[in-house]
């Protein structure tokens, strides 16, 4: 699509420098900047309270902030243009039990100037085709939980801040919505998402972003922040039945569950260590390498940052 | 403009829904034709006919029960939708904060406006059904229901400001019973309290009537009870509703739901989602 490259050359969808926010004594934002490009999916992560959704809120101009600049498409937060252009999915929505899906969709596409009749296709989009008329009061969590989905896709955004998005949707659900989000970056979408699953964000997202208390303490891809992070890896060898404490002892790892022994290296010994386990023959049957979880990144950055230091 | 129609129309969804306007019709059907069985009963003495006799009672009822079904319909306006986490999406969504107003107040007024119709119409058949002479009350007949809708009207606004002002639905729903007690009932209490502490002097002449006349519920009486004798004489009323300005009455009236919406505005704007 031209529209994309255009996108693309011209300038990024999200663009945040500096932007702190406090509550009274609180300080909920400290000087984060972000930028977020077409095509791109960034997740936010971090814990209960660490800003993730008090970021998202100004983003989108719902609250002001202290200092700092926000852009979006290159124009303020709240602004009639941020505002054609952006889709928000806000945390614990609950939409009105009295209306159905369809009206409520249909009302919402109105709202953004869209002709409703897609409204249906919306829907199914996000299927929920088959109970668009039923009244939102006897959905499911799930179901209701999708209704906001299908509201954040109305008329093609260039933007979507979506707080929580997979919160209540089972697996299946979570990888089409996934797959749903894939299909808006290629076109030129910017999604931004916050979300406390980490391992599906591991794998469906471009880049992460890490909040921790406030601060921004990382943002990068998975693979930078493994580089940066520096963790060790982890590799599980399967001994040969009765030769476990010889691989042990050879490899100074340590011996579990009777054939297993693990041992961690930095990842630029990984493979001159794989070299070693080789060398060993008969005696080991298997190896797996387990890389460093999002997880074990995700505590070290946050650690890093409780401790005072800079990652 | 769609928009605002988009929000009117799900807001008269939800008030069909609700059986907010099945409650509000049926609460002014039963109270109109019990007003109008009593109305139509012969008094010759008073020098009204029947329908003018009905519509005083239309009137003292209306003074108490437009207010409370106006706020009843709104507190949850905002607070409501603060509470389900609804307003932070629709604030961004390409929509000001006076439109999303203008949306709700339109599907109320709506509702409204079909229950006092209903109602006061149903009195009309009836009292005209017992005595044919009643159609000379229609005009205040009509009188009446425009200004019961201005004071609906106003008290919707109120109902919105207190709803973005309290910010919790239960808090809202407190202050409207609230604000109802002190403008319509307890108002005119005190009112009376400080005629009698008064006794005559310059309270009664000079700031009396501006203090009814400043608010809507006793500018409405007045202007409904005091625009036709036959009203008047129905209600009872000697020289002293009458020696107010009746357009100072209808002014207030005017001027109320265009104060209250303004101060809904201002209060709405202060909500931060
Ligand atoms: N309106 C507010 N007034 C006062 N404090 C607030 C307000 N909104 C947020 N906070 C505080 O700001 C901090 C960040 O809150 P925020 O909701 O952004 O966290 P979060 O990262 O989204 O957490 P979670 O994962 O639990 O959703 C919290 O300490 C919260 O108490
Ligand atoms: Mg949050």
């Amino acid at each position: 699509m031209t529209d994309y490259r255009m996108d693309r050359v011209l300038t990024k969808n999200l663009i945040l420098s500096n932007v702190t926010k406090t509550f009274g004594p609180m300080t909920a934002l400290d000087a984060v900047g972000l930028a977020v490009g077409p095509g791109e999916r960034v997740a936010l992560i971090g814990h209960n309270g660490a800003g993730k959704s008090t970021l998202m809120k100004i983003i989108l101009g719902l609250i002001s902030t202290d200092a700092g600049e926000v852009t979006v498409r290159g124009a303020a937060p709240g602004s009639g243009v941020a505002r054609q252009h952006v889709a928000y999915l806000p945390e614990n929505v609950a939409f009105h039990p009295a209306l159905t899906g369809l009206e409520t969709v249909r009302t919402y596409m109105r709202l953004k100037g869209e002709d409703p009749s897609g409204a249906m296709a919306l829907l199914e989009r996000v299927d929920l085709g088959a109970a668009a008329k039923r009244r939102i009061g006897t959905y499911s969590k799930g179901m209701r939980q999708r209704i906001g989905l299908a509201q954040a896709l109305i008329g093609h955004p260039r933007l979507l801040v979506l707080d929580e998005p997979t919160s209540g949707l089972d697996p299946v659900s979570r990888r089409e919505f996934y797959n749903m989000l894939d299909v808006l970056a290629a076109e030129g979408a910017s999604i931004l998402l916050s979300s406390h699953a980490l391992t599906e964000v591991e794998a469906r997202t471009d880049r992460i972003a890490i909040l921790s208390r406030g601060r921004l303490v990382a943002d990068d891809t998975l693979s930078g922040l493994r580089r940066r992070a520096n963790l060790p890896t982890h590799l599980h060898v399967r001994a040969r039945p009765g030769s476990a404490d010889a691989v042990a002892a050879e490899l100074s790892g340590w011996r579990y569950n009777g054939t297993m022994v693990e041992l961690a290296c930095a990842p630029d010994e990984k493979l001159a260590r794989l070299g070693t386990i080789a060398g060993l023959g008969a005696q080991v049957e298997d190896v797996e390498v387990i890389p460093p979880s999002l997880e074990d990144i995700y505590s070290h950055f946050s650690q890093i940052a409780a401790d005072g230091g800079t990652p | 403009m769609t928009r605002i129609l988009a929000t009117a129309g799900a807001e008269t969804r939800i008030a069909i829904r609700n059986r907010w306007v099945t409650i509000a019709i049926l609460t002014m059907a039963v109270f109109s034709l019990v007003l109008a069985a009593a109305g139509s009963a012969p008094t010759g003495a008073l020098g009204a006919d029947a329908l003018s006799v009905t519509i005083a009672s239309l009137t003292s009822l209306a003074v108490y029960l437009v207010p409370l079904m106006a706020l009843l319909m709104s507190f949850d306006a905002i607070a409501g939708e603060v509470e389900r986490g609804t307003l932070s999406l629709v604030l961004t969504y390409p929509i000001r904060r006076a439109e999303i107003l203008v949306g709700k107040f339109i599907a109320h007024l709506a509702t409204m406006t079909l229950a006092l119709a209903v109602g006061y119409g149903l009195a009309a058949g009836v009292t005209i059904a017992m005595d044919a002479g009643a159609v000379a009350g229609l005009p205040a007949l009509f009188r009446l229901l425009w200004t019961s809708v201005l004071l609906g009207a106003a008290f919707l606004c109120l109902g919105y400001a207190l709803s973005a002002w309290a910010g919790r639905p239960g808090a809202a729903a407190g202050m409207a019973i609230g604000l109802w007690l002190v403008m319509v009932v307890l108002y005119d209490l005190g009112l009376l309290a400080a005629i009698v502490a008064d006794g005559g002097g310059w309270f009664t002449t000079d700031a009396f009537p501006w203090l009814l006349i400043g608010n809507p519920a006793d500018a409405f009486r007045l202007f409904n009870l005091g625009s036709s004798e036959a009203t008047s004489a129905a209600a009872g009323l000697g020289g002293a509703a009458t020696s107010i300005p009746l357009g100072l009455a209808l002014a207030s009236l005017l001027a109320w739901p265009v104060i209250a919406f303004g101060l809904a505005v201002l209060s709405f704007r202060k909500v931060s989602p």
